[in-house]
Order: C-alpha cells, then sequence, then structure tokens
C-alpha cells in the first residue's frame, strides 16, 4: 500500500517545528510502524536529507523507549499497544497519517520525535523503591504475600515508562505513571513500611516536575499500551489522604 | 599465554565463602575517595551501580537510552533461577551448579559456576524485599516453573515479564541510590573508548548522544556490563541499540575477548516475514512447558493447514530424539533440531522455514483459561506480530540470534586481564560455556551485580590510590581525539550505502556461514567476505548530519563498524574451533545421529583472544578448563 504521511520536524529544543509531507510507498502489511519509518528514512538518507530522528529500542513492546503519537493517539490507539508492535496492516491503501511527538510541558523535545522523558526518572527518584539493603534480607518465603495482594502489585507493576499515559492526558498528567509505583509497593508488606513517605515525597516530585493534575478524564488508561487501570490513581490519591493522617 | 582464572582452591563448597574472607576491604571512610565508572544499566550494571553506591562509592553509570530502566535486560520473559527447592523436587545448589556445567557442554569454569549456584538463593530474597510481584501460589508462597535442561521446576517468574520486573527492582534500587547522591547517571551517553593508563584502565571516552559532545570521564575502576553482541547477525531478538562497541573498543585496548564463537540461536522465535524486517521477536522458552514441537512427517503435507495434517502424521520430532526432556531439551538442542527438520524440507509456513509449536493438547487438557493465564501476553504478542491466533491453530516458530555466551575474559574476581577493567553480566564470558540454559541470564546478571563485584571490586581498589589518575592525563585528550577523528571520519564518507544496508549484508553474511552450522568451508568463506565488506563501508556508506547534534544514524554507523571487526574474530574463533560444543557447531565434528561432537583432549579450554589490528592475527591464549566435581561426559538429554 501507499501512504502519505505528515511527520512532526524539529531540529532542537528551541527551534520552530512543522509537520513536513512524505511518501511511503509499497508498504507491506506485515511490517511494524517503525519497520515503515525505517524505510522513508533510507530514502531520505540516501537523497541526502536528514532522516526523521523517532525513540526506539526493544520493537517488542517492553522497554518503553519507543514515544509517538499517530493520528493524535499515543501509540497510534490500537488497544494494548505500543507503537513498536503496531502494524501496518491496521491502515488501508491511501491513507493519510499524521506523526507527532509526545506533547507535554514536562518532556521537552529533543528532535524531531523525540523527547526528554527525565522527569518521569525525577518521580521515581523520590521514592519509588524499598530501602533495603543489597543482602540484608529475609527468605524470600518468610514473608508471605496472598495471591490476589501479587497480582495486584503485578497488574500495576507492568507500567513500561513510556508516558502515554501524559502524552494523552488533556492535563499532561502523570498520574498514573505515578499511581502504579505508589500502588504497587503499598500492596506488598515490604513496601509498607515507607508508604506514607513514599507517596509524598513522589507527589511531590511529581508537581516539581510540571505535570497536571487528574481531572478524571481516563485518557491515560485508553493510551496505556499495557491497559493498566486507573483504580491506581484513586489508589494513589487514598495513600496520599493517608500519609496525612496521623 | 597460558591465562590463570586465580579460581580459589580446596572444597568447592567453601571456595566462595573462603574467596570472600581471603579479600582485602576498603574501609567504610574512604570508599568515597574511589570513583568507580559502570557502564550499561541492566540486571548487572544496574544491580552493581546500587549495591556499590550503597556500599558508599562514588559511583557514575552510563547508559545509551534515556533512562536506566530500559535496558535490554527488560526483555527477558520467562524467569529466573534460583536452587531454593521450594518445590521439594530434589533441587540443590549441587544441581543447579552440575545443570549448568553440563548445559554448557563442561565449557565454563567450575569455581565460578558454583558461585553463581550457591548466590542464586540470595537473588530471589533480595528481589522479594524490593517489591518484586513474582507469582505466588494460593497459600501465599512463591511459584516455579521448569526450564529447559533441569528436571526439577527451579524457575521463579513474574507472567511473561520477569526480565522487566527484575530490572525495575534493580532500577529502582539505583533511584535510590540517586536520590542519596551516591550514584550519577549519565543517561543518553554512549561509550566510545577505553582510556589505559600505564596497563591500567583508568576511565572511558563517552558521547552525549543528545548534543553529541566528546566527554571524558575518569575512575579508579571501569565496569562494563553492556551485555552481548548478537546483532552481529543483524537480525536477532536484540533491543536496536545493543552493541558489542564498549566491549570492543576495551578489546582494541588489551581486554581479551573469549570463546565468541559461542552464540545462542535460541529456538522459540517468531519467523522473519520479509526484507524490510529489523528485528525478530522471541517467544518465551516457557512455552514449551506446555506447547508441543512438531513438523508434518510428509514433505507433502507442509503446505495443508495444520489442523489438515492427522495425528499419525505429524512428527513431533523432539519428544522422538530426546524422550526424557522432551520439548524442555535445551536451547542448542532444540534450534539445531528445528533446522534439521526444516533443512530436511519438512519445515512449515513462507518459506519453509518454521515449525510448529501446538498448544492444542494442554488447551484439552487444562482449558484455555489456563493457558491464557500462563502465556497470554505471549499469545497476544504472537497475534499481533503474525495476525494468527496461537490459541486456535498452532504458532509457528523458527530459531534466532539471542545471546551471546562469549565475551571479554575476566579472572574469578569478574576482572579482566587489563588491571581495573571489569566486566559482568552477558558481556562477560564465565558462566555459560557454550550454551546457556534459560532462566540462566537473569540469574547472572543480578549475581554478579549484587553479590560478586561489591566484594571483588574492594581487592582490587585496596591497590589504587583513588584519585591517582584524572582526566588530567594526556591519554584522556589522545582517546577523545581518536573518538572524533573517527566520527568526522565516518561523515566524510558520503558513500552510496547506508547503515542499514551494510548491516544486513554483515548479518546475511554471519547467519548463513557462522550462524548455527558451520564449516571450514562456510568460515573461510566469511573471512574473506567480512573484511571485504569492511573495507567496502569505509569507502562507500552514508551517514548524513554532524557530529554535534543527535544523529541516530552516526550512533548506527558507529556500532557498525565494531561489528564488521568483531565479526571476523568470531568467525576466526569458530575456525580455530573444531569440534561441536554447545551453541558452537562444526558439522565435520558430529556423531552419525547428529549430536554435537566435543573434543575435550584438544579443546577444553576457553580460548582468549587478544587483538592486534585489522590486518594481524589475532593471538590466542588459553585458560584450560579443570573439572575436579563434575565428570566430563558425553552431553545426552536423550
Amino acid at each position: 500500500m501507499n501512504l502519505t504521511l505528515y511527520v512532526w520536524r524539529q531540529k532542537g529544543p528551541k527551534d520552530l517545528g512543522k509537520l513536513e509531507q512524505y511518501e511511503a510507498p509499497n508498504v507491506s502489511p506485515d511490517q511494524s510502524f517503525l519497520e515503515m519509518l525505517d524505510d522513508v528514512n533510507e530514502v531520505l538518507i540516501k537523497t541526502g536529507k536528514d532522516p526523521i530522528a523517532f525513540d526506539h529500542d526493544c520493537r517488542e513492546g517492553i522497554c518503553g523507549m519507543c514515544s509517538t503519537v499517530v493520528n493524535g493517539r499515543p501509540h497510534g490507539g490500537q488497544d494494548r499497544t505500543t507503537v513498536c508492535q503496531l502494524h501496518m496492516r491496521t491502515f488501508k491503501d491511501g491513507d493519510s497519517i499524521y506523526i507527532e511527538p509526545w506533547k507535554a510541558k514536562a518532556f521537552p523535545i529533543v528532535k524531531d520525535l523525540v523527547v526528554d522523558r527525565s522527569a518521569l526518572d525525577a518521580i521515581q527518584n523520590a521514592g519509588g523503591y524499598t530501602s533495603c539493603h543489597t543482602g540484608g534480607v529475609p527468605d524470600a518465603n518468610a514473608v508471605m504475600i496472598s495471591q490476589p495482594a501479587a497480582e495486584y502489585a503485578m497488574d500495576a507493576a507492568e507500567c513500561i515508562g513510556c508516558g502515554a499515559c501524559v502524552a494523552g492526558c488533556p492535563n499532561s498528567s502523570a498520574m498514573l505513571f505515578t499511581g502504579n509505583k505508589v500502588a504497587q509497593l503499598a500492596a506488598l508488606p515490604q513496601g509498607r513500611p515507607e508508604a506514607k513517605a513514599r507517596v509524598k515525597a513522589m507527589t511531590e516530585a511529581l508537581k516539581e516536575c510540571g505535570f497536571g493534575n487528574c481531572t478524571n478524564h481516563y485518557e491515560c488508561q485508553a493510551a496505556c499500551p499495557k491497559g493498566i487501570d486507573v483504580k491506581f490513581i484513586a489508589k494513589l490519591n487514598r495513600e496520599y489522604i493517608k500519609s496525612l493522617l496521623p | 599465554m597460558i591465562l590463570d582464572g586465580k579460581c580459589p582452591t580446596g572444597p568447592i563448597e567453601q571456595s566462595w565463602d573462603k574467596h570472600r574472607f581471603e579479600m582485602k576491604l576498603v574501609n567504610p571512610a574512604n570508599k568515597r575517595k574511589y570513583k568507580i565508572l559502570m557502564v550499561g544499566t541492566g540486571l548487572a550494571g544496574g544491580a552493581g551501580a546500587a549495591s556499590l553506591g550503597e556500599l558508599g562509592y562514588n559511583v557514575h553509570a552510563f547508559c545509551y537510552q534515556d533512562s536506566a530502566r530500559r535496558a535490554h535486560s527488560i526483555a527477558a520473559q520467562g524467569g529466573i533461577n534460583a536452587a531454593k527447592n521450594y518445590p521439594n523436587d530434589g533441587d540443590s545448589i549441587y544441581r543447579l551448579f552440575y545443570d549448568t556445567i553440563k548445559g554448557g557442554d563442561f565449557r565454563a569454569r567450575e569455581a565460578d559456576v558454583w558461585r553463581l549456584a550457591q548466590v542464586s538463593n540470595n537473588i530471589i530474597d533480595q528481589c522479594v524485599a524490593q517489591g518484586v510481584p513474582f507469582a505466588r501460589d494460593y497459600a501465599g508462597y512463591l511459584d516455579n516453573r521448569s526450564f529447559g535442561g533441569a528436571q526439577v521446576s527451579r524457575t521463579f517468574y513474574a507472567r511473561g515479564q520477569t526480565g522487566q520486573q527484575l530490572l525495575l527492582g534493580a532500577y529502582s534500587a539505583l533511584c535510590r541510590q540517586v536520590k542519596a547522591k551516591t550514584v550519577t547517571m549519565h543517561p543518553r551517553t554512549e561509550m566510545l573508548d577505553l582510556v589505559v593508563v600505564d596497563g591500567v584502565a583508568k576511565g572511558i571516552t563517552v558521547r552525549n548522544l543528545t548534543t553529541g559532545q566528546i566527554e571524558s570521564h575518569w575512575g579508579d575502576a571501569v565496569v562494563l556490563a553492556t551485555g552481548g553482541y548478537v546483532n552481529v547477525f543483524y537480525l536477532s531478538t536484540n533491543a536496536m541499540g545493543c552493541s558489542v562497541t564498549a566491549v570492543w573498543k576495551a578489546a582494541k585496548k588489551g581486554a581479551y575477548m573469549a570463546n565468541p564463537c559461542y552464540t545462542q540461536i535460541h529456538p522459540t522465535c517468531i519467523p522473519q516475514h520479509g526484507e524490510h524486517q529489523s528485528k525478530l521477536t522471541l517467544m518465551s522458552e516457557s512455552l514449551r512447558n506446555d506447547g508441543r514441537c512438531w513438523v508434518p512427517k510428509k514433505k507433502e503435507d507442509c503446505e495443508k493447514p495444520a489442523g489438515a495434517i492427522p495425528e499419525e502424521d505429524r512428527d513431533y520430532y523432539l519428544e522422538r530424539k530426546y524422550p526424557s526432556f522432551g520439548n524442555l531439551a535445551p536451547r542448542d538442542i532444540a534450534s539445531r533440531a528445528a533446522k534439521e527438520q526444516c533443512d530436511d524440507d519438512r519445515g512449515v509456513g513462507p518459506g519453509k522455514r518454521g515449525v510448529y509449536l501446538d498448544f492444542a493438547d494442554s488447551i484439552n487438557r487444562l482449558g484455555q483459561h489456563t493457558i491464557a493465564a500462563r502465556y497470554g501476553n505471549l499469545f497476544e504478542m504472537y497475534e499481533k506480530i503474525t495476525d494468527e491466533n496461537g490459541y486456535k491453530q498452532p504458532m509457528r516458530i523458527y530459531p534466532a540470534p539471542h545471546y551471546s555466551m562469549g565475551g571479554l575474559w575476566v579472572d574469578y574476581n569478574c576482572m579482566s586481564n587489563v588491571p581495573g577493567l571489569f566486566v559482568l553480566g552477558e558481556a562477560n564470558f564465565s558462566v555459560h560455556g557454550a550454551n546457556r540454559l534459560g532462566a540462566s541470564a537473569l540469574m547472572q546478571g543480578l549475581a554478579d551485580g549484587y553479590f560478586v563485584i561489591p566484594y571483588t571490586i574492594a581487592n582490587y581498589l585496596v591497590t589504587v590510590k583513588p584519585g591517582a589518575v584524572t582526566d588530567a592525563h594526556p591519554e584522556f585528550k589522545k582517546s577523545a581525539d581518536e573518538v572524533k577523528g573517527q566520527i568526522n571520519k565516518l561523515l566524510s564518507i558520503n558513500g552510496k550505502k547506508t547503515v542499514s544496508d551494510m548491516h544486513r549484508a554483515l548479518g546475511k553474511i554471519m547467519w548463513n556461514n557462522v550462524g548455527m552450522a558451520r564449516s571450514k568451508q562456510s568460515l573461510t568463506a566469511a573471512l574473506k567476505e567480512i573484511p571485504a565488506l569492511r573495507e567496502e563501508f569505509w569507502k562507500n556508506v552514508k551517514v548524513s548530519g554532524s557530529g554535534e547534534e543527535f544523529n541516530q544514524q552516526l550512533e548506527n554507523a558507529g556500532r557498525l563498524a565494531d561489528f564488521l571487526e568483531f565479526g571476523e574474530m568470531l568467525a576466526k574463533d569458530a575456525l580455530h574451533r573444531e569440534e561441536s560444543c554447545g551453541g558452537h557447531f562444526r558439522v565435520e565434528h558430529q556423531y552419525d545421529d547428529g549430536e554435537a561432537k566435543r573434543d575435550d583432549e584438544n579443546f577444553c579450554y576457553a580460548a582468549a583472544w587478544e587483538f592486534k589490528g585489522n590486518d594481524k592475527e589475532p593471538e590466542l591464549h588459553k585458560e584450560p578448563l579443570k573439572f575436579e566435581n563434575v565428570h566430563l561426559a558425553v552431553r545426552s538429554y536423550k
């Protein structure tokens, strides 16, 4: 199939960007979206033009590096799919595709479709851990964890940290990202002792990094390539309120 | 030269404990004076940086991704081994040790493998304390599953995303140290040279991938945890950015490369679909717990839909050839068996390079719900890529390059032959021999990072005055100039072929000649073709843009330049090793039934190659392997 692309091109963080038009001929339905972009880039390189910069790495939907808004939807809007796992069979011959970077104040653009997501690391650095020492810990089966609690923690822990939740949210909120870590660790006995300090520190970092608040649009859940439930935002709020109580 | 791994002597059960006591310690007040550079933040690097930071060292950690959380350890699916014996099925440290030695086809060091098996149990404890949500049974205890090459269930798992959960555990420990300011993170930074001063590793030269700036970093020790090199095959299950670059730059500065020909071709990957494919996707080995591998018995059935082939016309070749391990035969054996069926013209799918992995029996026995609970995300991934439903028709799989057992040579302390240069995880050669068992990569990465390097590095650091050499030393400027020189050269060629064109060409040479089956003829051919391609690369590659900006083509070009040198060494090692063992299969050396034929008399050693320049032969150094606790035997899974 033959496609027309409109791609956001921006030389650097301080430059003005704009959408530019490219043709993508002879696209195979079995190609992934990023393989289609690879082919467009090959032509650009051979004709002496600057190829489109985009983040990607594992190309199997788990590293969270890829981060592209396709036709207005983070990762292209296919259910539970990162853009690297989006395949061209979901498009039709003659389609026009708009390709843009994550857009959020907390994610400055580096180049073209590449953004700086170090704000997500900053949230995690603030308290997204248990303070256990390497070595000095009890046997793994010494503390039992009920199966539903482990499953609940795993549901939250599936987050790949791609930032689609932020890109999809009209407020550029990272509450789903933060809620995932808070909920995972709050559900486990190993995470309880620091639960109050953790939720306070991570929420504070969330504000400092310039992310917005949650106003219940649920766009984050729709955009999340792992389909993570907004119930973890509710959990974040509950944990936060609990942390204010004596 | 004969290399000495400096392994402890005496009974193996006490070797690590005795060694730990004998090693020297760094006084707590002195630790912060030592600066350690950690390159790579996967399981080994992330765990190592966090643990060293917690001890009080001044750690600088580097990764090419935009965050430490994205290293390719994250893609490991199935699980992590440990000798806990929670299921009461007869496991022990000794059994894990034995299985790993045998799984590696008797080409690993006993003492290193023993230590790995011993600390495996600590790893599970550590991860649980970090909040890693491992699978649990209804009583709240940890659950286990089986993996290839073992007859016990010793694999701990977190759905089909064990690597992700373990990496996020290590990353969270790292975050804690970043907050404590013991670790400084340098994301989007790629190591492009090792700085060696008077024969000792003292720093690295890196490129800031955002600005393009070349920077020098000095350290009292340099630790490489930069993963494996199977992207030398172009198509592999590795991430796009995985490269041999950091390791190869160290090799060019004098570190020996050990057993580069030991590459793992993983049996269960989604077959290639076309020329423009950029990578191959792995389907976890754990699928072989419930999936059965088969091909049609008759060639004429290969074009028919799987459902139209009656039971009696199916060849469950793994169960037929290896009745005691069946579908859970180790990876090298399962891969070769799949290739054998396809070479016999009984493969399925496009190009007939594929075999079936069939879940029908398990679904009948356990119900689709149970299979979905175990592997749901893998079925989903399979469907996204192939547009086929694995519950309704068998999956099609084919082997693909996945892991490198070879790597930089290290002694028992994980230190290379260059003093001050340590190598952890997949980047070193130490524990997997000629074949790695499933769920053992995660175990090694975390063992090296959490429980080995924190002890062994101290033993080295006490011999060094902290900060004695800094980036003011002229070697740093020399190294930075060399790096800039190579970048300018790459940008000035302005040829006709793209980096991808040429990487694909290298991949074809490697896969066809140095892949699953190697012969003197194919290797000799590769050794002609690789230097020719390298020459063409330096004349005809096209890299646009400049060095002083975010430039992904330039990054890829630098990585390919290193693969083009390293690939030749890999082929040379394969040519020299006149035996078949593990992932290294020489067609000249096999038994009548096609099993690998080892030659213990002549090749029971680790081959450590010293790079002497592209136009010179590398020099071979041997480390003889001694087996005092395991009897050298023909490796059989029948």
